[in-house]
């Protein structure tokens, strides 16, 4: 049995029908087609699957679609304005090489502008604590963090490693 | 995952009536442990009955001498409410650091406290802090709610609707934290009132406890010297792949002194 399910994602009014078992990130990727969003674990570890809803950094592999209805969800593909000009968190993301293979990366950048929004000039161990629940198998992290910092907490950042 | 049918009450009473007319229904409420449960077929309900939009379940508030806290708020709104921050900062402090961001956002207080994860940190807090549990129909005291492994004084159509903490002169949250899944290995919740002492010991047993012995040093002698010969008693605790019971019983004696320090 499905039901219909309607909620806002990226300032679009969406609807689908769903079963009730139906995850969020199910209902993004395999029926709204926003595979931007990953499913690295399926059991709520790596948060390659972080979207917002209502302005909140969740775990889409965690939370049920039906649980959604009627409520504001932005995933990463709703980051950039429409003239492709990157949203600041992921300009710093590029900016501090903050990536390698990608994988981690949506999910670390809606992390990222979470932490941001919540904990404006947080300190580089403040970050490092805030990741506890986004991991990446290849940078080490250390762009990573940079690249949070230098929008939550520009003064912080000593040490761009550029190409 | 298998299939269920999701439903989203408006009013307790309405969530009780579908609790008690659908005897394989499970509530749902933050779904961080509930999901993950389901989706390793562990438990298979009928139906799921989501609290989330019940809005009187929610929030922070001081009612003369006790910190009520509705049992959907989240462990982020315990761990930033300035009502918390204000008056039992160790509680906020444990809020904030259960999990990570994400299920700090999703879990709830009451979640958590009716799973009674050995792991979990609110138990200790409940315990430590003499919280009471309110549910549809009583109210529980800290020391008759955890009975066991995932066992509590929870009947199956009993709904927690707030935790209410007496504010503590002082008190203090140490926890050695799991370095993967953030839960407690240990974790000790430290809180003096007068002369009422009370230590509250989480992750070390089979669910939360008090070490009465520590207790009564502690009472006579408010200082980490009362407790330096003290610890758990490793018969009565969890070995597991994380730790060895002998290290928690260390563990519950180290955290106590740290908790003492910071209190
Ligand atoms: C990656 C990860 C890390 C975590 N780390 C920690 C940690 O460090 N420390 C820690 O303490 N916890 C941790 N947790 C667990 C987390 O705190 C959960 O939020 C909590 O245990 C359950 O709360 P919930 O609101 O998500 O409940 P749910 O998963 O929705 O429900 C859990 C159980 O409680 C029942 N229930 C829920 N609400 C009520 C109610 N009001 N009345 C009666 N029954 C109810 C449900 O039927 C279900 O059986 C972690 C979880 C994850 C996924
Ligand atoms: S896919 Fe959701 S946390 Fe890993
Ligand atoms: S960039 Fe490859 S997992 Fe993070």
């Amino acid at each position: 049995m499905t039901s219909k399910v309607t909620l806002t994602v990226n300032g679009k009014e969406r609807s689908a029908d769903v079963e009730a078992r139906t995850l969020l990130a199910e209902l993004l990727r395999d029926q709204l087609g926003l595979t931007g969003t990953h499913v690295g674990c399926d059991t709520t570890q790596c948060g390659c699957c972080v979207v917002h809803v209502d302005g909140k950094a969740v775990k889409s592999c965690t939370m049920l679609a039906v649980q959604a209805s009627g409520k504001q969800v932005t995933t990463i593909e709703g980051l950039a304005a429409a003239d492709g000009t990157l949203h600041p968190m992921q300009e710093a993301f590029r900016e501090h090489h903050g990536l390698q293979c990608g994988f981690c990366t949506p999910g670390m950048v809606m992390m990222g502008i979470d932490i941001a929004n919540r904990m404006p000039g947080a300190d580089e161990k403040t970050v490092r604590e805030q990741l506890e629940g986004n991991l990446c198998r290849c940078t080490g992290y250390q762009g990573i963090v940079e690249a949070i910092l230098s929008v939550a907490n520009p003064g912080a950042v000593k040490d761009h490693h550029h190409a | 995952m298998h299939n269920f049918d999701y439903h989203a009450p408006k009013s307790l009473d309405a969530a009780l009536t579908m609790i008690s007319d659908r005897e394989e229904a499970k509530i749902i409420a933050g779904g961080m442990t509930l999901l993950p449960t389901l989706k390793q077929r562990l438990a298979a309900p009928s139906d799921l009955i989501d609290l989330a939009g019940i809005a009187d379940l929610r929030g922070v508030k001081k009612d003369g001498n006790e910190i009520v806290i509705g049992a959907m708020t989240c462990h982020n709104d315990v761990a930033t409410s300035d009502i918390v921050k204000a008056n039992i900062p160790a509680l906020a402090k444990l809020a904030g650091i259960i999990g990570d961001p994400a299920v700090r956002h999703r879990g709830t207080i009451g979640g958590s406290l009716a799973n009674s994860d050995p792991a979990a940190d609110y138990p200790g807090a409940v315990m430590g802090l003499n919280g009471t549990i309110v549910t549809n129909k009583r109210s529980i005291k800290a020391d008759d709610y955890f009975l066991g492994l995932f066992e509590t004084a929870l009947e199956r159509d009993e709904i927690i609707t707030s935790v209410r903490f007496p504010i503590p002169e002082r008190a203090a949250y140490q926890k050695f934290r799991h370095p993967a899944s953030g839960y407690a290995v240990v974790g000790v919740m430290v809180s003096k009132t007068g002369a009422d002492v009370r230590v509250g010991v989480t992750g070390a047993g089979p669910c939360a406890f008090r070490m009465s012995e520590m207790e009564a040093a502690l009472a006579k002698s408010f200082t980490t010297d009362a407790i330096k010969d003290l610890k758990g008693n490793a018969d009565d605790l969890l070995s597991d792949i994380h730790s060895t019971n002998e290290y928690r019983a260390h563990l519950v004696g180290v955290l106590a002194r740290r908790a003492v320090a910071e209190a």
